[in-house]
């Protein structure tokens, strides 16, 4: 069993909820990155999604863009990212997945990336804008090194995509919670939750729901009817909020324990 | 290579292992929906009928071929004809693919339309064609675009459109399909979003090229009836996301005989950065994925997206539209670079001999004719596509010229180094070469 499914395992048992925080790596240093896996693993998250920059992050808001901006002004590539998972997993047991966009890591080639992933202690990889249709070869690479490819499903993915992408998922499943990009949102949609109960219906997987996530109200929210709730970026803009302050790394882990439903 | 490679992409859209579909899940179901809506527009005699009116009555369709008299006596080799794409309405071949896809739109009930755009050119004939069906259009253009298309931003207005300048990334076309995209996925309900070259997720590469394949269509029929039956020895045209070009290519792909040259924007130089050459390795081309689409794409060895550049803001895109890539690698179709130098020349030049003032886009084409010409002999034939009119880039040139003083002798100009290659393969560059050495009568 995968890292990630132990985790969500281990939870389901103890009748708990996950949170799973994203950061874009090197946003605003690696060294930034590598304490920041450790804190957010300490405030409770169940997995950790690192962002990889892409210049052109289409499925991404203005905070998540200008996060990836700074990043790829850093010099952050996949080689950077893969270093600095490997220097926080000596600190942390948490699940790691890579989050990104899939020019980046189909130019550092599939096999390479998922050799070296496997080593820095990565346990999964989401990547935006391969569709299952798309997929074949990339999945069949990370499924030979025990990798879980998470794939998003969305509230316009029609109960054959719907079966069509659970067939082909590892780890968890991300719903995401409406039509549009990354980006804080006041409430989340009723369409969310529509959207899980038929994930259920086709999969066993967990589900976690992302997407405008940025309250303790609408994780709570979240927490009663999916495995996980997903907060990008509420946390990126913390971050880019407190980028310069000395005692950042222990800000954003407030913030992140301020998330939390108690 | 089969002969329906040449013709069709597979169900996915696949031409080789180019195009597809690359895009977040949310656009995936709506792609499919306008795969099968445009499947079924395909061949229904309704929607072509009520499509061929609107060419011919809105747009003013068959457009002419034009024997390029002067032009020829100047480049003193092949004769060059020009299929005037620029005197279809709105000034461009952008009105056939807009036309078309307004057409689907209506058909799938989509009321809000939304576009990105380069040059401007594709913007003016959405916003033209949302202002013919009373429909709401949002068009997406990069700042950098914004100021040196600041015409065609005006007109857009006046037809009612809504021009949303984009500040991201480097602030042209690349940018400007980001944010068009960021707004679908928002709004896909109700948006429809019209694309403005062969690019994209399937299934607009296919679409915007069979709708812009009336260009080949009718310039082989005007070119058979003029020449009593032959074909064009050579087509040469322009390419950007590559719309005009397989719009033209397209109809004779099965004519082996017919050789046929894409051109790029060779910029100011050969580094990544300076041009927007996407078949120039050296200059930092190869295959990637950008903007739902496998293709040739220009980026750093980290696969970042690379910067590009070309004075002509409807070339300036690091991408090409994936059935150009199948075709460049399987050897069907030569692609070749003109400088923004050459591209300036040739603008004077064909204002000046022809009295038809291009497009900056389209003056490339003209700048590689001219230099082919020479090397063909007088019974060879040219078949150029004009993709477009100059009025927008105009003033642009005006500043340019004025700055550089670079007008004097635009014939030299034109054939100063040229980057020719063939088939992704770099030939020697032709140091010292210029358009064969013409001067002007």
């Amino acid at each position: 069993m995968s890292r990630i499914a132990e985790t969500f395992a281990r939870q389901r048992e103890e009748n708990r909820r996950g949170f799973i925080p994203f950061i874009t790596a090197g946003d605003p240093t690696l060294d930034a990155t590598r304490e920041l896996i450790v804190e957010l693993a300490r405030a409770g998250a169940t997995v950790i999604e690192v962002g990889v920059p892409f210049s052109d992050p289409m499925a991404d808001g203005p905070v998540i863009q200008r996060a990836s901006e700074r990043a790829l002004k850093n010099g952050v590539g996949v080689a950077e990212v893969l270093a600095v998972v490997a220097d926080a997993r000596r600190k942390t047991d948490v699940p790691v997945v890579l989050f990104s966009y899939y020019n980046p890591l189909l130019q550092f080639g599939a096999e390479r990336l998922c050799t070296e992933a496997r080593r820095a202690g990565v346990d999964g990889m989401l990547v935006t804008d391969l569709a299952p249709e798309e997929s074949a070869e990339f999945a069949a690479t990370l499924a030979r090194h025990e990798l879980d490819l998470i794939f998003l499903v969305a509230p316009t993915s029609t109960d054959v995509r719907l079966a069509r992408i659970t067939e082909r998922a590892g780890g968890f499943i991300y719903a995401v919670s409406r039509a549009g990009v990354t980006g804080v949102q006041s409430e989340t949609s009723t369409e969310a939750e529509r959207l899980v109960k038929r994930v259920r219906a086709a999969s066993k997987l967990p589900v976690a729901v992302g997407f405008g996530i940025s309250t303790r109200e609408q994780v709570a929210d979240v927490w009663r009817y999916a495995d996980a709730a997903v907060v990008g970026s509420a946390i990126v803009a913390e971050i880019e909020k407190h980028a310069d302050a000395p005692d950042l790394v222990a800000r954003v882990g407030r913030f992140a324990r301020g998330l939390l439903p108690t | 290579m089969s002969e329906n490679f040449l013709t069709q992409p597979d169900e996915q859209g696949h031409w080789g292992v180019y195009g597809g579909r690359y895009v977040p899940e949310t656009l995936m179901a709506p792609l499919e929906e306008l795969n099968a809506a445009y499947a079924a527009v395909r061949d229904d005699q309704e929607f072509q009928a009520e499509y061929a009116a609107l060419l011919r009555d809105f747009s003013g369709r068959p457009t002419p071929l034009h024997y390029a008299a002067r032009l020829t006596a100047l480049a003193n080799g092949a004769r060059i004809f020009l299929k005037r794409e620029d005197l279809s309405h709105t000034g461009s071949h952008k009105i056939n693919n807009a036309l078309g896809q307004v057409l689907l739109a209506r058909r799938m009930g989509k009321r809000r339309i939304i576009a990105e755009t380069g040059a401007g050119q594709h913007g003016v004939a959405t916003a033209t064609v949302c202002a013919l069906f009373g429909l709401q259009c949002v068009v997406y253009m990069g700042a950098e675009d914004v100021r040196r298309q600041r015409l065609n931003v005006f007109r857009m207005e006046l037809l009612g459109a809504e021009v949303r300048e984009v500040h991201a990334g480097a602030r042209t076309l690349k940018d400007a399909i980001n944010e068009a995209l960021r707004d679908w996925v928002t709004n896909v309900s109700d948006t429809y979003y019209l694309l403005g070259s062969a690019l994209g997720p399937h299934p607009y590469p296919l679409m915007v090229r069979d709708f812009q394949s009336v260009i080949g269509r009718e310039a082989r029929a005007e070119f058979m009836e003029r020449e009593g039956g032959r074909l064009p020895d050579v087509l040469v045209a322009c390419v950007g996301g590559g719309s005009n070009s397989i719009g033209l290519f397209h109809p004779f792909l099965k004519d082996a005989g017919v050789r046929m040259v894409g051109v790029e924007a060779g910029g100011s130089g050969d580094k990544l950065g300076e041009h927007a050459a996407r078949f120039n390795e050296r200059g930092g081309g190869r295959p990637g994925v950008l903007q739902g689409t496998m293709s040739y794409v220009l980026q750093d060895e980290r696969g970042q997206i690379a910067a590009t550049h070309s004075i002509s803001a409807g070339l300036d895109y690091p991408s090409i539209g994936p059935e150009h890539a199948f075709l460049h690698d399987a050897g069907r179709v030569e692609y070749v670079a003109a400088s923004d130098t050459e591209a300036l020349a040739a603008f004077r030049i064909l204002s000046e001999q022809e009295g038809i003032i291009p497009a900056l886009e389209s003056a490339h084409a003209v700048a590689y004719a001219l230099k082919l010409a020479r090397e063909l002999k007088p019974e060879q034939t040219i078949l150029l596509n004009l993709s477009g009119r100059g009025d927008k880039d105009v003033q642009g040139v005006a500043d340019t010229f004025g700055m550089k003083d670079a007008g004097d002798e635009p014939a030299r100009r034109a054939g100063v180094e040229p980057t020719e290659r063939s088939g992704g393969q770099p030939t020697e560059r032709a140091h010292g070469e210029t358009v064969g050495g013409v001067e002007l009568p």
